[in-house]
């Protein structure tokens, strides 16, 4: 028996041990976040894929008998607007539209944004003072004014919307990547490389990509749910998609009118938003304890 | 022995917030094939940076390089001014380097098999199932056992010593010429320092390859190396073959770095060398070591000393009291100071 001060060294180690496996579980627990996230997606994924399944009515078809039908109507699950049309099957179709804002228009800045940080972080000297300072002149400018701008004057449609976000936020990874590329860069990994004789490229796409990859990456996540909620509020102020189309911004833009009396028009593609946020941000927190180094 | 790398006036300037750090200011030295260098001297001598500036991996917009590095092979023009692409050529197939932390030199995030195989296929052509097989033997050959098994591990399941074998396993892919080993023991335990030590030693006889090895203690260097250089404050202060150095040192400073190592049977007092080395941007005129040197006199804080040859060629000292820095009593005088 150990006296209070001095413990022995097997109670030490079942200590140790008690310890260690409260760390896998807050491993596990770390995981689980990454697969609630996943899971979430995948739900609303699979709910818009399989959308003509799940639901009878098209999304701009009018069931002019039962305009503002309150939710947990009989064939109307989540209700119907002013023109009688299906909110579930608009809440469906319209998912399509904007996950597609959230993966497409993500990934490509995604893409666009890191190639020019690492390029701007790794080559240095003019190629960065130039990249980052066209990274500055966008920084410089509101970002939903220099949005509404671009949409302005190519015109509201969805496809200029992805445009517009293509334009203005890759400046945001190229800032996060320039900056962990150029700590990289100093590494002796990355001078062993270059000892080693290898190429520009191989050393960046090789050696520092897989190294620096994990904060754009991350920081992505939270970005598809800005574009999400961008393109909402770009249908909000009807520069985005343009009605009848049931994206979700356009569908709470066009419900505030009958808040009062019917406040599902609003609300129920405000959830949906709320949703699909919740999944890419415990997916986004799920990645950035999965990829923190040392952790592995 | 014909020589394979020459060293001429080689600067090394930084350019940082401070001003320009003399990192590296007029070393020159030839090294024989199959010969084995080693420099010796203390933190920010300029040992690794000289080392780094001969294969061309100073930051390049805030280093300013002048001098003549000749590897022979190459031909007779400078690869200081070899174009990007010669350089990477060379580096890797004729050049490879090793460094200091075997923990940090190793990309954290790919395996350590991919990267060994990612060396032998950079600078040979050779199939998936070639490489493979020369990077496991390469493992083998330096000492990692059960290599096939080894390779899918990352770095961090590697032990430091190991590590280090790897990257010797890395650096000698593709059979290089010269290797510059930058201080490869200095992170390692001291049991682990002799192995590596011995397998270099070993490798380098094996393949006939030419060695700089980079160290700042002198038992290491003198275990392995042909010929030393002492260097000091960016300047070679002593050079001569390993015995001479060791048993009958010419410069103030390479004799207190003697009297600082212990000798094993004797139990006096370690002597340190008092002082610290001078910055490197403003670098006073005069002998740099000066200010720290037993033997100084009024004329050596106004006179910047030449290498002197003394007693036969490859032997130099940059002192001009070279003659009575062996046993002199001032030397012991200054000690009890």
């Amino acid at each position: 028996m150990s006296t209070g001060w001095a413990a022995s060294p097997s109670e030490l180690l079942m200590k140790a041990a008690t310890r260690a496996a409260g760390r896998r579980r807050s491993t596990v627990r770390r995981r689980l976040t990454l697969i609630v996230g996943l899971a979430l997606l995948g739900l609303a994924i699979a709910a818009i894929t399989l959308a003509p399944v799940l639901v009878s009515q098209g999304p701009n078809t009018i069931d002019a008998l039962n305009p503002l039908a309150p939710p947990l109507t009989p064939g109307h699950l989540l209700g119907t607007d002013q023109f009688g049309r299906d909110v579930l099957s608009r809440i469906l179709y319209g998912g399509r539209i904007d996950l597609a804002i959230a993966f497409g228009a993500t990934s490509v800045t995604l893409v666009s944004g890191t190639l020019i940080g690492l390029v701007a972080g790794y080559l240095g000297g003019r190629w960065d003072s130039v990249l980052m300072r066209i990274v500055d002149l966008f920084f410089a400018f509101p970002f939903l004014v220099l949005v509404i701008a671009i949409i302005a004057m190519l015109g509201p449609s969805i496809f200029n919307m992805f445009v517009a976000i293509w334009i203005t936020s890759w400046v945001a990874y190229a800032r996060i990547m320039r900056a962990q590329t150029v700590v990289a860069k100093r590494q002796q990994y990355v001078l062993a490389a270059r000892a080693l004789g290898y190429g520009r490229l191989r050393v960046m796409f090789r050696h520092i990509l897989p190294n620096t990859a994990s904060a754009v990456i991350v920081f992505s996540m939270v970005d598809a749910i800005g574009n999400i909620i961008l393109a909402a509020s770009l249908g909000f102020l009807g520069l985005g998609a343009q009605p009848p189309s049931p994206e979700w911004g356009t569908m709470i833009s066009d419900g505030q009118n009958y808040i009062l009396s019917a406040w599902w028009l609003a609300t129920i593609p405000g959830l949906a938003i709320v949703f699909v946020g919740i999944a890419f941000s415990l997916i986004g927190d799920g990645l950035a304890d999965l990829l923190r180094p040392g952790d592995r | 022995m014909a020589p394979l790398l020459t060293v001429r006036d080689l600067r090394s300037y930084l350019a940082t917030g401070q001003g320009v750090v003399r990192a590296v200011d007029g070393v020159s030295f030839t090294l024989g094939e199959a010969e084995i260098l080693g420099i010796v001297g203390e933190s920010g001598s300029g040992k690794s940076v000289t080392c780094r500036t001969i294969v061309g991996l100073m930051p390049s917009g805030i280093t300013h390089i002048s001098g003549e590095v000749i590897y022979h092979p190459h031909g007779d023009g400078s690869i200081l001014s070899a174009s990007q692409s010669q350089l990477q050529s060379l580096r890797g197939s004729q050049l490879a380097m090793i460094f200091q932390d075997p923990m940090t030199a190793l990309n954290p995030v790919l395996n350590v098999g991919d990267q060994v195989i990612e060396a032998v296929q950079a600078h040979a052509r050779l199939s998936g199932g070639q490489a493979r097989t020369r990077a496991v033997s390469l493992l083998r050959r330096v000492g990692i056992p059960a290599p096939e098994q080894r390779m899918r591990d990352y770095p961090f399941q590697f032990s430091g010593g190991m590590l280090q074998r790897a990257l010797i396993a890395i650096a000698l892919a593709s059979s290089p010429r010269l290797l510059l080993a930058d201080e490869p023991t200095t992170s390692l335990d001291v049991i682990i320092q002799d192995q590596i030590l011995s397998l270099l030693l070993d490798l380098q006889q094996d393949t006939g390859m030419s060695m700089i090895l980079v160290s700042h203690d002198l038992a290491v260097i003198s275990e392995v190396c042909d010929r030393i250089l002492v260097m000091y404050a960016g300047q070679v202060v002593e050079e001569g073959p390993a015995a001479d150095i060791i048993t009958a040192p010419r410069h103030p400073y390479t004799r207190a770095l003697l009297d600082a190592v212990p000798q094993g049977e004797q139990r006096g007092q370690l002597r340190s060398i008092t002082g610290s080395p001078p910055s490197l941007i403003d670098v006073p005129g005069g002998c740099r070591f000066a200010p720290r040197c037993g033997l100084a006199v009024d004329e050596c804080w106004s006179w910047e000393t030449e290498l002197i040859e003394i007693g036969g060629p490859g032997r130099l000292a940059r002192c001009w009291r070279h003659d009575e820095v062996e046993r002199s009593p001032e030397w012991q005088a200054s000690d009890s100071a």
